[in-house]
């Protein structure tokens, strides 16, 4: 009597292991890319892209499509998340005399990225402008340089080079043409357009 | 009929008077002058007496007294402060001229024909001689005192040009150098709303006469006018990128001349007009090239990782100055065309760009940023001493007349984006309102033939 009830207990205890052990494997490509996004995507806002994006200002993403599994999302809603990501967040806003891409635009990138990659067929173009300061020719060379900066960034993460062009606007298009430095902020951005 | 004017520090509205007589299809360049009237030499201007029939033309002194002011070298005396309203030369009191300051009187009349023109004379009496000569008894009506004796015969339409064309023989006699108000300049407008809001313009220095040479939805910029004034290049986008084109202002014809991957920009012709420098970024980074126009050659001028842009010819077509960054910031450099050897011209100020030579070589104007701060500034090429001579905002786009003696911007008014005037001395100063939207990037034309 003893025996098989040992052996019942040893048997649902492997049983509950193998169950176990077969979840976990799952997880851990889930683990890291649901450990990426809520690292990078706790607030992805600032004034700066409300002034490109329609509506959903200050939102968490990650709670967009709701979470379901126990914490962990499916692919679908990851992919779906990334594609609202893609769609309302297109501009990088650099700070003045400045190329260097801020941490916070590292989903967004990310987002254009995983779009590019799995449609490699798709051109984008990115822009680069900058505020008014400076002469009109050689802003052209800043607003190049951001948006070179952005391209090389999404070729680092397995865009093609084919896939992306680059043109600058200089100063020629500002979104804020008051002369605050607010205004100034806002103009100096690189922008991916499809 | 001139108007009153103040002393040194006032602000002068010629604008009032100006916009009562103008039609309302013209935008006008209206002046305000902010600096400097006081350095002035005082100058007589009797109003032409009109002696035909039917509708006179414009006030020809009127054009005249606007022309010599915006010089910053002449101040055209008030009304109320002539001495005198003399018919012809046998009249003048000199004396009463000479003891007020003004050594110089511009006086005239104009006349109808049978063919409905206009017959215009005018003289420009030497009043300092002519007192000596009163002094001493002689006869004033030699010609001696009369350093201008001159008639022409023009149309309504032609009366502007004729205008100017009096200012210039005017200045001429009176500074030895030669005038440049029979010039016109292009410059960019920039609307905020509406379909076409980029527009390339052209008009007499002075506004009058403005017509819209491009509209575009996408931005144009960096126009230079050829060297015989007939074609105006300019970078446009409305190709969604940027292309060089040549336009001929009188027929509107123009053609892509340059339209390479990346960045097309910054073009100046060479003093025979025979090329064309630009900027390409197709390298990498921007450079300098040079177009021929006839054999559509190019040929490359800098080379390197930094960013070579802002070209501009010595008036001996062999050399060229142009912004760089190689430094870290950028600066201005000039390059000898035969030996290609570059050399740094800049040295103060935290950066110097946009540089344009002045028609005697002698000297260069630029952008300079010190502290944070963009004005224009004018550096001896020989001295290399380089003087501030704005203090309007965010100065940039300067465009020197073809005499040298003026300078025409864009700057910073009023949240606007407004063309302003200095001298090359830096002492007269003028800002000139642009009603219907932001002016940037002017370019003064050549001399007009």
């Amino acid at each position: 009597m003893m025996k098989s009830l040992q052996i019942i207990k040893v048997a649902s205890v492997l049983s509950l292991a193998l169950v176990l052990s077969a979840c976990t494997t799952k997880v851990p490509e889930d683990q890291t890319d649901d450990a990426m996004s809520s690292a990078g995507v706790t607030t992805i806002s600032g004034a700066e892209d409300t002034a490109n994006t329609s509506g959903l200002a200050g939102n968490d993403a990650n709670l967009v499509n709701g979470v379901n599994n126990n914490g962990y999302m499916t692919e679908a809603q990851k992919q779906a998340q990334q594609e609202q990501i893609r769609q309302q967040q297109r501009s990088v806003f650099f700070a003045f005399d400045n190329t260097q891409i801020s941490d916070e635009y590292i989903p967004m990138l990310t987002a254009h990225a995983t779009y590019l990659r799995s449609h490699p067929m798709v051109k984008a173009v990115i822009e680069g402008h900058t505020d008014e300061r400076g002469t009109p020719e050689y802003n052209i060379a800043l607003g190049e340089r951001r948006a070179q900066v952005v391209a090389q960034y999404l070729q680092s993460l397995g865009v093609l080079s084919n896939q992306l062009s680059i043109i600058s606007y200089g100063e020629e298009k500002p979104l804020d043409r008051s002369q605050t430095e607010a205004a100034y902020a806002k103009n100096r951005r690189a922008v991916i357009t499809y | 009929m001139l108007k009153r004017y103040k002393r040194l520090g006032y602000i002068f509205l010629f604008l009032l008077v100006q916009s009562l007589f103008a039609q309302n299809a013209l935008a006008e360049l209206k002046i305000v002058i902010t600096e400097g009237v006081n350095t002035a030499r005082p100058i007589g201007i009797l109003p032409f007496r009109w002696e035909g029939s039917g509708t006179p033309p414009s006030s020809i002194s009127d054009i005249v007294a606007a022309d010599l002011t915006r010089s910053g070298q002449f101040t055209p005396v008030a009304e109320n402060q002539l001495p005198q309203t003399p018919m012809d030369i046998n009249s003048i009191d000199f004396k009463a001229w000479t003891a007020k300051g003004i050594d110089s009187l511009l006086m005239g009349s104009v006349n109808s024909n049978a063919s409905g023109q206009y017959v215009v004379n005018f003289k420009l009496v030497d009043l300092a001689k002519g007192h000596l000569i009163e002094e001493e008894k002689a006869d004033a009506a030699s010609q001696n005192v009369l350093l201008l004796n001159n008639q022409g015969i023009i149309t309504g339409p032609q009366v502007r040009n004729f205008a100017h064309r009096v200012s210039d023989l005017v200045y001429e006699k009176l500074t030895g150098k030669k005038g440049a108000f029979l010039t016109r300049i292009a410059y960019v407008v920039v609307k905020d709303s509406g379909t076409y809001p980029y527009q390339l313009m052209v008009a007499d220095y002075d506004g009058y006469n403005e017509k819209q040479i491009v509209r575009s939805k996408e931005p144009i910029m960096s126009p230079n006018w050829s060297p015989d004034g007939k074609k105006i290049a300019y970078v446009s986008f409305e190709n969604k990128h940027s292309q060089i084109f040549i336009q001929d202002v009188a027929t509107g014809k123009r053609e892509v001349i340059a339209s390479y991957p990346r960045h097309n920009g910054s073009p100046h012709f060479s003093p025979d007009g025979s090329k064309l420098a630009i900027v390409l970024s197709k390298s990498g980074s921007l450079q300098v090239y040079i177009y021929d126009l006839q054999t559509k050659n190019l040929t490359k001028l800098t080379s390197g990782r930094a960013n070579n842009t802002e070209p501009f010819w010595f008036p001996d077509g062999r050399h060229l100055i142009f912004t760089s960054d190689r430094s870290g910031h950028p600066q201005i450099y000039k390059l000898d065309l035969a030996t290609k050897q570059t050399q740094r011209i800049t040295w103060q100020g935290d950066q110097n760009l946009g540089g344009q030579i002045s028609p005697n070589g002698k000297e260069m104007i630029m952008v300079s940023q010190i502290q944070s701060h963009y004005n224009i500034a004018k550096q001896d090429l020989t001295s290399g001493v380089v003087q501030v001579l704005t203090k309007t905002k965010l100065d940039e786009s300067p465009s020197l007349a073809p005499n040298g003696s003026m300078i025409i911007y864009s700057s910073i008014y009023g949240h606007n984006n407004v063309l302003s005037l200095v001298s090359i001395d830096g002492r007269f100063k003028a800002r000139l309102p642009m009603a219907n939207g932001r002016v940037r990037s002017p370019t003064w034309s050549p001399f007009l033939q």
